[in-house]
């Protein structure tokens, strides 16, 4: 039995039949709803735990992103009024004031656009490259694969934050489009530029697989199209790790962007940024913590939720444990 | 009182007949190569040798009749499938279709080769796309070819077609995981259906199926072959069902067809002595006739078809073989008992039990 | 073929079948896989017997727990999700199923033993087969290295792999699917079981690769003297190589007889069903009479005789006898005539014509 045809066993009659002749089960055609192997893994992720904490946490910075103002209790993160300078936490004002004199808990909130908005625009650029290079490697085969390979094989060897670092710096003195403003843009660029590679190997082997399976073989000798056998057949079946990875990358993405901003080379002043907040309130750690400890909880638990999201997502979509 | 006999009641020989008989040549297989290089390194691939997947293969298929591709793991016949729907291109030799060789069609004849040319899979769980509902996968050959169908209709012809293969038309939106092993072959089924197809290549559509679903599905192609006309190229290695099936046989060992003739011909009296081999080792499931086989044990593997013997490829197995069969291939020609046989010694032998009529 | 003398010796607790009687007996074996989805019902109460030298097959299609019942002897079913849920495994009169783990070991291995159909995932990819082979001596006997890989050429000879003193050092995809299954077929016999049981052994060889293993099996079996279980769903390899066959629906044996009076006359509409429903090598036939409907799902098996809503001669209702309703009553596995046994409620018209 080849594991695709494992894979669309339910596991009952797995556990059946496994080592019987050529292991067919016999599944009534179900009864009601129709099942699509989406709304079988949705089943899934509902029992797991991990799902609904990172769930919950996503919701509530993705809420936290769009509508600002309601997390930070009517506050302007840009009124600021020196005479508050370092206050620690109140009642008032729950994350106290940063240097500034800023409500800091208006401005951690704001914060979280930033990072999000930068999060989703790398893991898109991710995604684009990763799943266009990689397609076209696996596809196609031959000169084209190993040549995509080896320039995959390339960028590997450069360490995600290295490069961005790198062309983020070099950035404003090549005079090209977004790259050159020192904003979410070029960030998100950069993190891409430097970021897709696994996400085509990952794309790759899956079409390497998919591409040997006997519908897409129909589909050939039906006449269709190579576009129509990539969008209808290959790319649907293949791109089920790849989302799981891209799950985990926004968390991932987002402490890089975090870690850019705070060497210096991502977001500049006046832009709302954890990673500029953590790198303004590094000196002051001993007298005023709060300015370090509030962004580095809140980008702490926003990474989290997403990589929670992409285990959970991941073990839905396991094939074993598919039903 | 008759006792249950296995296989069914006989046929009136007027049923017989009417399928024998024999329509317009629509393909013609000359010479059929296809070599697959066999390549060392990563980077500069340099060929090592060749696999000799099909090599010398001539067949012909008429209209409306059943031709059974028989032989076992290794001797090419799924390769000649994959040639026959333009999976491969040959490496040699012809295949001509109502007479136009398919190597040379241009874009609108290939494509009108590949709408009146089908075929159906072995597995029913690689064959259909889990991610598409079985209306479009059944559908989906009308969107490349929509002269078939226009777009209007189509989905009432999609259940017509669901019907046809016996499933419930209602199930249009279901996702092949939800139907059975039987059940998805009837999908496949009637996704070559959709296409109004003159030719369909089975390649061993029932051998991962039950006993018991076998039967349905093998039924199922006899009522579409009766009541659509198409012909059939049965691949197999289950002898028994080819025999059911078809009209003429033709017998493959690595990559060359070594006998060919009507069914009651090569399963009557074969002459080759790799189908001698082949039918003796079939075990009948009629205690009665139980030792009434003629029995003949093979020696030795499969040779790999990457470096097959020279002359007659089924000398280093054969017990006739002589020194002739080392230098000069035979050739596939009738030596007296009525059918082409592919050897230098080929002499006609009762293996399986001839029924006794009733 | 080169003679067992020697190095094959049994140990105490193996002697050849201390008691009359048959060397494994099944009684009411119970199975149950609990799923998320359900409890699954794979193995419905069934009792059979081997005797020495006899060949036992057991006929069935997927979804009829044939294998279930082999793997339950092994023990190598997973435990969860598998329960065995009641019945016996006697092998030489002693009740494996009441045994401890160390206990059962030491039976398993060298008395009763086991081949796939698989051969390639059967065997470990990264050692030898001489040195697989040689294992079981090793484990269970403790001869050295040497002396096992010696007997491990002996047995290769027996299963006739040519030149074996040659190829015992080759791993397993260096051979041939035929030859791998050879190998398995050696490994299984090295302590000299009472019981071989066969899942399917030929299933994935061609057919003439089949002929050759399932003469092996025989010749072996006759010098032997041991009993073999024949798993199958190939009524043409149960005709050849079984003595006697028990064909399983459901998880449950339908019938059981020689295999000259199954086949010839059926008991159950079942075996009537799957006799019809297969084309013949020796003559083309007419249209097959295949049984309507999917072999049943395991986690919903009918009520009554689960046969029952694929069966021709189903009665329910007016037409039925009394607690002979097909749809409510399940037929137990009782004596239909001497020598056979078979579950339905109405086996003696199907054997009167």
């Amino acid at each position: 039995m080849t594991d695709q045809q494992e894979q669309s066993l339910d596991p009952a009659q797995i556990e059946t039949d496994v080592r019987t002749g050529l292991g067919v089960p016999s599944a009534e055609v179900t009864e009601g709803r129709q099942n699509s192997l989406w709304s079988d893994a949705w089943g899934q992720l509902r029992r797991n735990p991990l799902f609904w904490i990172g769930a919950f946490l996503g919701v509530f910075f993705v809420l936290m992103a769009i509508f600002p103002s309601w997390f930070a209790r009517g506050a302007d993160p840009r009124s600021c009024s020196l005479t508050e300078s370092k206050q620690p936490p109140s009642s008032a004002h729950w994350m106290g004031f940063d240097q500034q004199g800023c409500d800091y808990l208006a401005n951690v909130v704001y914060g979280a656009r930033t990072s999000l908005t930068i999060g989703l625009l790398s893991v898109i650029g991710v995604l684009l490259l990763g799943v266009i290079i990689g397609a076209v490697a696996g596809y196609y085969g031959g000169i084209a694969d190993s040549l995509l390979a080896r320039l995959t094989d390339i960028f590997f060897a450069l360490p995600l934050i290295l490069g961005a670092l790198i062309l983020l710096r070099v950035g404003p003195s090549t005079g090209l489009p977004i790259l050159s403003d020192r904003g979410a843009g070029a960030v998100a660029i950069a993190l891409s530029a430097f970021g897709w590679m696994t996400a085509m190997r990952l794309v790759r082997s899956q079409v390497i697989a998919v591409k040997s399976q006997d519908y897409v073989a129909a589909a050939r000798a039906m006449g269709a199209s190579n576009f129509r056998i990539l969008t209808r057949h290959i790319l649907p079946n293949a791109v089920a790790p790849v989302l799981v990875y891209s799950t985990i990358t926004v968390g991932v993405l987002i402490a890089a962007e975090a870690t850019l901003t705070y060497l210096g080379v991502g977001l500049q002043r006046p832009a709302i940024s954890w990673g500029l907040q953590i790198e303004n309130g590094q000196s002051l750690l001993r007298t005023a913590p709060h300015l370090v400890l509030f962004p580095s909880i809140i980008l702490s638990l926003t990474v989290m939720a997403f990589i929670m999201l992409g285990d959970a997502l991941r073990d839905a979509l396991d094939p074993r444990q598919r039903s | 009182m008759a006792e249950p006999r296995p296989g069914g009641a006989s046929v009136p020989a007027s049923t017989q007949s009417a399928r024998g008989a024999m329509g317009e040549a629509l393909l013609e297989i000359v010479d059929l190569q296809k070599l697959f290089p066999l390549t060392q390194g990563i980077v500069f691939r340099k060929t090592v040798g060749h696999v000799r997947a099909v090599d010398g293969v001539n067949l012909t298929l008429h209209r409306g009749e059943t031709v059974g591709l028989v032989g076992e793991s290794g001797c090419g016949k799924s390769t000649v499938a994959k040639l026959l729907v333009a999976l491969e291109k040959p490496t040699g030799g012809t295949i001509r279709y109502k007479g136009e060789d398919v190597a040379k069609m241009g874009g609108r004849a290939l494509k009108r080769y590949r709408r009146e040319v089908q075929i159906i899979f072995q597995d029913p769980y690689g064959s259909l796309n889990p991610r598409m509902t079985v209306g479009d996968i059944v559908a989906e050959g009308w969107s490349v070819h929509a002269d078939v169908a226009p777009r209007k209709g189509r989905l009432h012809r999609t259940q017509e077609l669901l019907e046809r293969v016996g499933l419930n038309p209602d199930y249009v939106n279901r996702y092949p995981h939800q139907f059975s092993g039987g059940q998805r072959q009837r999908i496949g089924i009637a996704r070559a259906l959709a296409m109004q197809p003159e030719v369909i290549v089975c390649d061993e559509p029932v051998s991962a199926l039950d006993v018991s679903v076998q039967a349905q599905v093998v039924n199922l192609l006899e009522d579409l072959q009766d009541d659509f006309g198409m012909s059939y190229l049965f691949i197999a290695h289950d002898l028994s069902v080819v025999r059911h099936l078809s009209d003429r046989i033709a017998v493959m060992y690595l990559g060359s067809v070594v006998e060919e003739g009507t069914e009651a011909q090569v399963y009557g009296s074969p002459s080759h002595p790799y189908t001698q081999a082949l039918l003796s080792s079939v075990p009948l499931h009629e205690p009665a006739l139980r030792g009434q086989k003629d029995r003949i044990l093979l020696q030795g593997d499969v040779p790999s078809p990457a470096d097959p013997p020279s002359g007659c490829r089924f000398r280093t197995r054969c017990w006739k073989a002589q020194d002739i069969c080392a230098t000069e291939p035979p050739a596939l020609i009738d030596r007296g008992q009525g059918h082409p046989a592919a050897c230098h010694f080929a002499e006609a032998r009762e293996v399986v039990p001839v029924e006794v009529a009733e | 073929m080169s003679s067992s003398s020697g190095y094959i010796s049994s140990t105490p607790a193996l002697e050849p079948n201390p008691t009359a009687g048959p060397v494994l007996e099944v009684e009411d074996l119970h199975v149950e896989f609990r799923t998320r989805n359900g409890v699954v019902n794979a193995v419905n109460g069934i009792s059979y017997s081997v005797d020495q030298g006899e060949t036992l097959a057991i006929l069935g299609e997927s979804g009829s727990g044939k294998s279930v019942s082999a793997q339950a002897i092994m023990g190598i079913l997973d435990s969860p999700p598998a329960v065995i849920t009641g019945g016996g495994i006697n092998f030489q009169g002693r009740d494996i199923l009441k045994m401890d783990e160390e206990e059962q070991r030491q039976i398993r291995g060298p008395g009763i033993a086991m081949i796939f159909q698989d051969a390639l995932s059967a065997l470990n990819p990264v050692y030898s087969v001489g040195f697989q082979i040689g294992e079981m001596f090793r484990a269970h006997r403790g001869t050295s290295r040497k002396e096992a890989k010696q007997h491990a050429i002996e047995l290769m000879d027996r299963v006739r792999i040519p030149a074996a003193a040659r190829r015992v050092n080759d791993y397993p995809h260096q051979f041939s699917g035929g030859m791998r299954q050879r190998v398995m077929i050696a490994m299984a016999l090295a302590l000299d079981p009472r019981i071989l049981i066969a899942d399917e052994p030929t299933t994935a060889l061609d057919v003439t690769v089949q002929a050759q293993v399932m003469d092996l099996l025989k010749d072996l079996q006759r010098d032997t003297g041991m009993g073999l279980i024949l798993i199958t769903h190939d009524l043409g390899v149960v005709n050849e190589v079984a003595d006697r066959v028990a064909v399983m629906y459901a998880g449950r044996i339908v019938e059981t007889g020689t295999v000259d009076d199954v086949f010839t006359r059926p008991a159950m509409p079942y075996t009537v069903g799957l006799m019809n429903s297969i084309p013949q090598v020796e003559a083309k036939g007419g249209r097959l009479k295949p049984i309507i409907g999917q072999p049943p799902n395991l986690a919903r098996i009918p009520s009554g005789c689960p046969f029952h809503p694929r069966c021709p001669m189903a009665r329910t209702g007016a037409a039925a006898a009394p607690d002979r309703d097909c749809v409510a009553d399940l037929p137990p596995l009782r004596v239909v005539t001497v020598g056979r046994e078979a579950a339905c409620h109405y086996s003696e018209e199907l054997l009167n014509g």
